[in-house]
């Protein structure tokens, strides 16, 4: 009896629903639904910026959200809701900002770290090789 | 000499991004709409629901739009230096109420002050989503023709009106 109720207990605990920020799910159509979670992971809450609106109770995800459904159930596009939160709270508010003029340093910032870090490492390889090869360098620097 | 150099120069680099970055308030987000007509709006009045607040009562003379809720503690700290501002004459200040309730928020004005010409009631936060609003208190300066000229966030201090609120409302005002 004891076991069943801790086994009742614990399954209460594994149940997705509990830990949902929604009490149900937005859509019952699986499809819109789909495109609701992908949305609301993708638009970051301004009040807790580290949280998608997905995952945050603070008012403006709770007002985010249900204007992400809205738009949804009103047959707009994936890029129409984004555009108009977009609009509103810039870029800042999408976890991939778009690929811009203004965002070539941050999307290519990395590439470019990655090409100089390759650059300094090739040319003190090739300094390195060339020391062991002046056989009287190295003697020079055993005497030391 | 240029290997000593290279770090030297590598390290201000580092040095100017920091001092820029750290700057800044990571909590202030810019807001896109500056420049951008004033999102389109309609919402009953606080004091009399029967009756509308909207752009067409903001239209004709610059004015604030400041967002406030009476759960928004740095409102209240803000409120004293409103009810300076609407004595003043200088400009008007409508009102937005931001997800409050409307007893609680009739008391606040009472208790405080009104410093508003009229407040808009928002209820479910809708029309201050349309205006890019993520929190409270946040102050929007619109010009005659509907412009958003400038957006403060967090509570109007006396030296954030004197910076950066009166230069730019006395600047549209001579603009007109």
């Amino acid at each position: 009896m004891i076991v069943r109720g801790l086994l009742v207990l614990l399954l209460i605990g594994f149940s997705a629903s509990l830990f949902a920020i929604d009490r149900e799910p937005a859509f019952t159509d699986p499809a819109l639904q789909a495109r609701y979670d992908r949305l609301t992971e993708e638009i970051r809450c301004l009040e807790c910026q580290n949280q998608p609106i997905a995952d945050s109770n603070a008012s403006i995800a709770r007002d985010l959200r249900r204007k992400v459904k809205e738009m949804i159930a009103a047959g707009k596009t994936d890029q129409e809701v984004l555009d108009y939160v977009v609009a509103r709270y810039g870029d800042f508010v999408l976890y991939r900002p778009p690929l811009a003029p203004r965002t070539w340093l941050l999307w290519g910032g990395p590439f470019l770290f990655l090409i100089i870090g390759l650059l300094v490492a090739v040319s003190v390889i090739f300094k390195k090789s060339r020391l062991v090869d002046d056989e009287d360098e190295l003697e020079v620097e055993e005497t030391d | 000499m240029l290997r000593y150099l290279i770090p030297v120069v590598v390290f201000a680099v580092l040095v100017g991004f920091f001092w820029v970055g750290l700057g800044l308030n990571p909590g202030e987000i810019p807001s896109p709409l500056i420049g951008k007509p004033a999102p389109i709006f309609e919402l009953p009045r606080l004091r009399d629901p029967e009756q509308y607040l909207n752009n067409a009562d903001m239209q004709g003379q610059v004015s604030l739009l400041n967002v406030w809720a009476t759960w928004c503690f740095a409102c209240r700290q803000e409120h004293p230096i409103l009810n300076e501002i609407a004595e003043s004459g200088v400009v008007p200040i409508f009102g937005l109420n931001l997800r409050d309730q409307r007893p609680a928020a009739l008391r606040w004005l009472e208790q405080l002050g009104d410093p508003y010409a009229a407040t808009g009631f928002d209820g479910d936060g809708a029309a201050a989503l349309d205006w890019g609003v993520y929190g409270a208190p946040e102050t929007f300066l619109v010009d005659a023709d509907g412009t958003i000229l400038y957006k403060h966030i967090a509570p109007i201090t006396h030296g954030v009106w004197r910076d950066e609120l009166l230069p730019r409302i006395q600047a549209a005002q001579n603009r007109q």
